[in-house]
């Protein structure tokens, strides 16, 4: 039973590494209808951003800081210079553009950082009064930083003018443009949101997976399953999906399949789900008058 | 004076086939034109252009400023309110939300609070339904919604896209008497597209007849009415 309990909260832990990433793909699905093959390696470089930071002699906090203005720079700078020439190409043209994203930030990583495996810090003491029997410091604290994340943005796009700008320029961008609205750089503001997500993520994952390039290889697919899972439409079922498949994951490797073919949980979570249920559990069906 | 709106020669095109052969067309400040023409005309396709929705080619000022090369969203900021065709509802946000929409470009908390206020009065249904999302509203509401988010723009020009479509004829009189009175009120010019062309020439000032991407005739809305050809064609009398 405390077995069972163990790999369900653990599972909760990864889940909110998976929730993020979630968010993340949802951020740039809603607004472009494309999933961002690039998001995990985004992140993982990020995270190396943070590893330099930190190693450069800033304390924690302030480079966990610094790293998120980065990455929402990086991202906002990558739709503006490299998606926007793909604005009107097909749908092909803009998953090219993702894979090379993909394969240039996973080379340049190793060319810059090599690709030895580097312990990254966690901002969680070993020991603190909030570990519990089943949850590590930092299991609880990465929870929290993914549960105050999804606060934010929730109340960035609720309560704010500029979030609000953002849900209508993805909803119907030609009505936007007839408010005034830029679309083209809420897009940007997407894709610089979605990249301080991922580094959420990578940051918290860091110090269970360790750093190295292909680090976030098996977190995206997960956190892909979890976007599917909970419906890529809808943010706050992707974030939910995201901890089902942390849990998911965790109780079939546990039990079902092994550690070994954990991963194969994820893949087939996203067959599962597309064959049952493609709008996910919480997203919206779309029907389409012809 | 010049006027608020003023095209020489507008042509547009949907890819490279040209719908617009040059049209000649104005707005007074303050005025109400209105475009009148078959289905396929380019009517629609005239106030696009307008807003450069579509490729372009020709002269149009507006308050005095050249519109060449200015993307939509800049033209709107300029005081340009289009009411699109299917009126551009944002279905999941609210009626609320979408009215602050309307007033995105906008600084002026007060003014802004003051436009809210103005226009529930004008239709008082939006604001009993302001928290409902703007799908959930019927097609004369949508249709409330669409002019009312295009004034929280405090706009110089208002452009309507056949606001009467698919509405019942009473809510249709509804919203033609509040656009005259918005028009006296704030003096706000506005150019219509209009089937109903009995409806159009009463309110507007000016009319033009558009054939197939052509303004083959334009007056004053009195003298378009008083017009045999528009009469049997148009007016069915």
């Amino acid at each position: 039973m405390t077995a069972l309990l163990h790999q369900i909260f653990s599972g909760v832990a990864n889940g909110g590494i998976y929730a993020s990433v979630a968010l993340a793909l949802v951020l740039i699905y809603q607004a472009t209808h494309l999933v961002n093959f690039a998001q995990g390696e985004m992140a993982m470089f990020a995270t190396y951003i943070a590893w330099a930071l930190v190693q450069a002699g800033l304390p924690y906090w302030p480079a966990f800081l610094l790293t998120l203005v980065i990455a929402f720079a990086g991202g906002v700078a990558i739709e503006r210079v490299i998606l926007r020439p793909f604005d009107k190409a097909p749908v092909l043209a803009a998953v090219c553009v993702f894979i090379g994203l993909l394969s240039i930030f996973n080379s340049l990583a190793g060319f810059i950082f090599t690709y030895t495996i580097k312990t990254f810090p966690s901002p969680f003491a070993e020991r603190a009064w909030y570990g519990t029997r089943f949850l590590s410091p930092h299991e609880t604290g990465e929870i929290a930083i993914t549960l105050a994340l999804l606060l934010l943005v929730y109340a960035f796009f609720r309560f704010t003018p500029l979030g609000l700008a953002m849900r209508a320029a993805a909803q119907n961008p030609q009505s936007s443009r007839l408010v005034g609205i830029r679309v083209g750089w809420m897009l940007a503001l997407g894709w610089g949101l979605a990249a301080a997500a991922g580094a959420v993520a990578g940051m918290m994952a860091a110090p269970i997976v360790y750093l190295e390039p292909n680090m976030m290889g098996g977190i995206l697919l997960y956190g892909f399953a979890g976007a599917l899972l909970g419906g890529i439409d809808n943010p706050w079922g992707a974030v939910l999906g995201g901890f089902i498949v942390g849990v998911l994951e965790n109780l079939a490797g546990g039990y079902i399949v092994g550690a070994e073919l954990k991963l194969t949980a994820a893949l087939v979570i996203i067959v599962g789900v597309l064959v049952v249920r493609p709008s996910g559990l919480f997203g919206h069906l779309i029907a389409t008058r012809v | 004076m010049a006027p608020l709106l003023e095209a020489r020669g507008l042509k547009a095109y949907y890819g490279s086939t040209p719908v617009l052969h040059g049209v000649d067309l104005a707005v007074e400040a303050g005025g109400i034109a209105a475009l009148l023409g078959a289905n396929g005309a380019g009517k629609t396709t005239l106030l696009r252009a307008i807003c450069a929705m579509v490729r372009r080619e020709g002269e149009i000022r507006f308050a005095g400023r050249a519109l060449e090369g200015l993307a939509t969203e800049d033209i709107v900021r300029l005081g340009v309110a289009h009411v699109p065709d299917g009126r551009g509802t944002f279905v999941h946000l609210t009626v609320e939300e979408n009215l602050r929409l309307g007033a995105y470009t906008r600084g002026d908390r007060t003014g802004i609070a003051g436009d809210f206020e103005r226009v529930y009065a004008y239709f008082p249904r939006l604001r009993e339904r302001r928290r409902q999302q703007a799908g959930t509203l019927s097609g004369g509401e949508q249709q409330m919604l669409a002019i009312s988010r295009a004034l929280m723009l405090a706009p110089k020009l208002l452009l309507l896209d056949e606001p009467s479509f698919g509405l019942a004829p009473l809510v249709v009189k509804d919203i033609f008497q509040i656009l005259r009175s918005i028009n006296r009120e704030q003096r706000v010019g506005m150019l219509i597209v209009e089937q109903n062309a009995t409806l159009a020439l009463d309110l507007a000032d000016h009319a033009y007849l558009l054939e197939t991407g052509r303004a083959v005739m334009s007056g004053t809305a009195a003298a378009i009415r008083g017009d045999d050809a528009v009469r049997r064609s148009y007016l069915g009398y």
